[in-house]
């Protein structure tokens, strides 16, 4: 038996998911439109290489990666592409994002799909290749691209394999459905993973005690592999990657640093599904497990559906009832976001939607304050002091707000949960971090335009010292005040105008100047960019909305290197 | 633009939960209080409720906050009815008064109401009027076993008559507390006090009278412990350190003793203090350390201030001067972070460049 540590914190909601449980995982029938996203990963959005009016096959590539972060995105259906523009997402931050539309034509007419039988045959690069083509990004709820993450280079090897199978939120059951049903295909997906990392690494499950007929499914399957089955005690968020880490390991994940610096892997079990999916069957992500629960469902069950399908195709599918519906999440009952409409489609990261009763969560009572009591603290999973954090985000003291660690809240909700105030402390943090966020920005924009105020004074200072040499020599050199002056000579008007376009044309850059400043320009922006991803990458297990403002800096740079690079063609072309 | 949703489920517990549990859990400290001391006790509660009340809702309209909306918390009440507990019985209506409007309007609304007062209200009410009144606040009854046969504690009519202003106390019906007892005892071994006051000598086990009301205050710290209203980190550590202090002035009993740790613990206001006043979330430590280190200060603080203070128990002094004390506690015991090495909680970070 392993031992667990135990991590510190969390707490223990009602489960409430063996609703959602009693059916087998379905496959609902086929909506008219798919509403596919660009953009459901880390990353930058996918560039569609579709046109509106094209034909499509099932698993066809219709969005290339763009940029070194991102996950390729396929079509889950085969018909005809109608539509690519701006739709509301299920994102957290409520904005639209770019999609494509496609209807759907019915035949499920499949793009030529290259099954493996023995992909010991393959070298790790090649694997991990074929899941980047396959545009596999954490189903966990990051969608972070998986293939970034297995990549074996630049941090110690892989010990410890880690695949997260706690699925601690309450009301969600995409995973555990999965275990159940798919125990034998996860496991070969688990193996793939070991081969990567060259079969040295432990491979530990990670599953809570609750899910008895998961658990059993996994022994089954893995009675001759040497994958581990650590049962953990029931705790939310017992699932958080650091958590599990913890709890697996006994390592504490460093602030700020990823799994893979300190040898861990950490992969959630839908994602080493979607792995085997794709590593052996040769199908690309094009669909998932999503649950889709609550008391405003007829029935509370599991659905394979395709990425695209529009929430409400599967809402009528369980049949909601609109007139009991209470509101609409995305995700489970304490980490989960109100959706804006029904209209959003199921992502790669949609792993539950929840459609509670009017009777099913008392109304939240008004706020009321503090009182200080220290609840919070004892439920944060990451030892922070949630009632100081409060405090200082409504002060806004942003120094306070670093220094009380707020970008170490992983945003799983406990401390909103147990806060007797019915403080919505999670939101607070949320407005924390992007503000922090800006703050950190205007800072650093304030540091550069200090150092080009500090540079243009060492210049002005330089040419000041020059011209009072020069004037210095001039005066050395001129003839005593007693003799006669040199005629001044009188100029025409039409050699003033002359010397006038002289001293412009001198001002004015030549065309090589021009293109050498842009070229400099290019490689600066090209090196922030990098630098932006980087740490993109390096925020791979931070919250959405770190990975969101990352995103943001790194679409900002991308932005200014193509103006700039458009000027560059310009100016060798004009 | 963010879609709040972290309020969709909760524990179910609530502010106002917590202070109806807590204004529940004085009834059997404030009883055995009534029983051994009268009516004086339930006049004061009642006084003080009504005026914390009007001044809280005179404050919250002059700050413009909805009044019923904040009134419905009861922190006011919990506030008032610890005052009122802690008050000598039967002291004059304006001293109850003062004492309550500094409370509430001083301590708690001019700092920002609920949750931003930085001392816990009723203790600063409590000690206004002492510093200000002493001669009326040291005015204990004796308690109802300690009376002879034929006397009472004066009946109600008779209690209202003397809060409004009319009459003094019979003669023989105040009397020393068991703290003044055993700090006036002017070079006695701790055996001889014992003997020759009836106050020691009549008791079972601490001083007569007071024993059962520290116990009712027990029972109702215990209660809210086992509801889970507050965490036995503070309170405990405040009961343990008063205990070592205690023992270890003990000094067999002899002429230089303060008293047993057994005498402390059932004394004057050691068990309200410890699990009602110490336990004010607000303005006491927050986190798990802080308040091991909060309570462990205030027992140190009470028995100091017993000892060789001028005051026979100043729960409220060691109470306000730990309330002050609480914001560097927190600063410098907060919890390591998870996935830090040190903890860094409020504490700026050495520079090492
Ligand atoms: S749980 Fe709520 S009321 Fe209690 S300290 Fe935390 S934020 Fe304040
Ligand atoms: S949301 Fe953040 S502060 Fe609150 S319990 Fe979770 S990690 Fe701690």
């Amino acid at each position: 038996m392993s031992r667990i540590w135990e991590t510190p914190g969390g707490i223990h909601p009602p489960a409430n998911k063996r609703q959602s449980l009693s059916l087998p995982i379905d496959y609902p029938e086929l909506p008219e439109r798919l509403v596919v996203p660009l953009d459901q990963h880390g990353g930058r959005p996918c560039r569609a290489c579709v046109e509106v009016g094209q034909q499509v096959l099932k698993g066809e590539l219709i969005g290339v990666v763009d940029g070194p972060l991102g996950a390729a995105v396929h079509a889950p259906s085969s018909g005809t592409v109608t539509a690519i523009e701006p739709r509301p997402a299920g994102h957290l931050s409520g904005r639209p994002a770019r999609c494509i539309e496609i209807a759907i034509d019915g035949l499920e007419r499949w793009t030529s799909r290259q099954r493996v039988a023995d992909y010991c045959q393959m070298s790790a690069p090649q694997l991990v290749d074929r899941i980047a083509q396959s545009g596999i990004a954490g189903l966990g709820g990051g969608g972070f691209p998986t293939a970034t993450k297995l990549t074996t280079s630049g941090h110690p090897p892989i010990a410890t394999l880690i695949v997260n199978a706690t699925e601690c939120e309450p009301y969600v059951t995409a995973d555990e459905s999965l275990m159940r049903e798919r125990a034998d295909e996860i496991i070969q997906g688990i193996d793939i993973l070991a081969h990567i990392h060259g079969n040295r690494a432990r491979m530990v499950i990670g599953i809570e005690q609750s899910k008895p007929e998961a658990l059993a499914a996994l022994r089954t399957a893995c009675a001759k592999s040497a994958v581990e089955i650590v049962e953990i005690p029931r705790k939310y968020p017992s699932g958080g990657e650091r958590q599990l880490i913890y709890a697996l390991t006994g390592k504490q994940l460093p602030s700020g640093e990823i799994p893979a610096n300190i040898g861990v892997l950490c992969i959630n079990v839908a994602t080493v599904y979607a792995i085997k999916r794709a590593v052996i069957d040769g199908e690309p992500l094009i669909s998932r497990v999503v649950t889709v629960t609550g008391g405003a469902c007829a029935t509370q069950r599991n659905y394979q559906a395709l990425i695209g399908t529009p929430i409400k195709h599967l809402l009528r599918h369980s049949g909601v009832n609109n007139n009991r519906l209470n509101q609409l999440i995305m995700g489970g009952s304490i980490s989960g976001f109100k959706l804006p409409s029904d209209e959003v489609p199921v992502v790669k990261t949609s792993y539950c939607i929840l459609a509670p009763d009017i009777d099913e969560f008392a109304p939240a009572p008004p706020e009321r304050a503090c009182i200080r009591c220290g609840r919070c603290a004892e439920v944060c999973p990451a030892s922070l002091l949630p009632q100081q954090l409060l405090w200082h985000a409504k002060a806004a003291n942003h120094q306070q707000l670093e220094e009380h660690n707020l970008f170490d809240c992983i945003e799983c909700g406990a401390c909103s949960y147990v806060c007797p105030s019915h403080i919505p402390l999670v939101d607070y943090y949320r407005a924390g971090k992007v503000h922090l966020d800006a703050a950190r920005q205007v800072k650093s924009n304030a540091a550069q335009a200090r150092q080009r105020f500090e540079f243009h004074q060492l210049r002005l200072a330089r040419l000041e010292r020059e011209q009072s040499l020069r004037r210095a020599a001039r005066r050395s050199a001129a003839v005593p005040s007693n003799a006669p002056r040199a005629p001044v000579a009188r100029l025409s008007s039409a050699d003033i105008i002359a010397d006038a376009q002289n001293r412009a044309a001198s001002k004015q850059p030549t065309v090589e100047q021009t293109l050498d400043k842009l070229q400099r320009n290019i490689s600066m922006l090209q090196n922030r960019l990098e630098l932006a991803e980087q740490r993109l990458v390096a925020a791979s297990d931070d919250t959405l909305n770190k990975q969101n403002s990352l995103r943001a800096a790194v679409e900002g740079a991308r932005q200014k290197l193509q103006r700039a690079e458009q000027r560059l063609t310009e100016q060798a072309h004009g | 633009m963010m879609s709040p949703a972290s309020s969709l489920a909760h524990s179910g517990q609530s502010t106002d939960n917590i202070m109806h549990w807590v204004l529940l859990a004085t009834l059997p400290g404030g009883l055995a209080l009534t029983w051994q001391f009268g009516w004086g006790v339930p006049l004061n509660v009642l006084l003080c409720s009504l005026c914390a009340l009007a001044c809280e809702a005179m404050a919250l309209r002059l700050r413009g906050r909805p009044v019923g909306f904040h009134l419905r918390d009861c922190s006011a009440l919990v506030t008032a009815v610890f005052l009122g507990l802690a008050l000598p019985p039967l002291v004059p209506w304006w001293l109850v008064a003062i004492a309550c409007s500094c409370s509430i309007i001083i301590a708690k609304q001019l700092y920002g109401g609920l949750g931003n007062n930085p001392c816990n209200p009723a203790m600063v009410g409590y000690a206004t009027v002492l510093l200000c009144f002493p001669e009326e606040m040291s005015r204990w009854l004796t308690p109802q076993a300690l009376l002879p046969e034929d006397l009472y504690q004066p009946g109600l009519w008779q209690s209202i008559h003397l809060v409004i202003g009319g009459g003094d106390l019979i003669d023989g019906i105040t009397g020393a507390t068991p703290l003044e007892v055993l700090k006036h005892k002017t070079g006695l071994m701790i055996e001889q006090v014992y003997a020759s006051e009836p106050v020691f000598y009549r008791a079972s086990w601490a001083g007569a009278g007071w024993e059962w009301v520290n116990l009712g205050f027990l029972a109702g710290g215990l209660l809210l412990l086992r509801k889970g209203i507050f965490s036995w980190h503070a309170p405990l550590m405040m009961l343990v350190s008063l205990s070592l202090m205690a023992l270890f002035y003990w000094d067999a009993g002899s002429s230089a003793s303060h008293g047993s740790p057994l005498f402390h613990l059932f004394s004057g206001a050691s068990m309200m203090g410890a699990f009602f006043i110490l336990t004010d979330p607000v303005s006491s430590a927050t986190s798990i350390r802080g308040k091991l280190i909060y309570g462990a200060m205030i027992g140190v603080l009470v028995f100091t201030i017993r000892s060789w203070g001028d005051y026979p128990d100043a729960l409220a002094f060691a109470i306000l001067l730990a309330n002050f004390a609480a914001p560097t506690i927190d600063r410098y015991a907060a919890p390591r972070a998870f996935g830090h090495s040190a903890q860094r909680n409020g504490v700026p970070p050495k520079e090492d460049q």
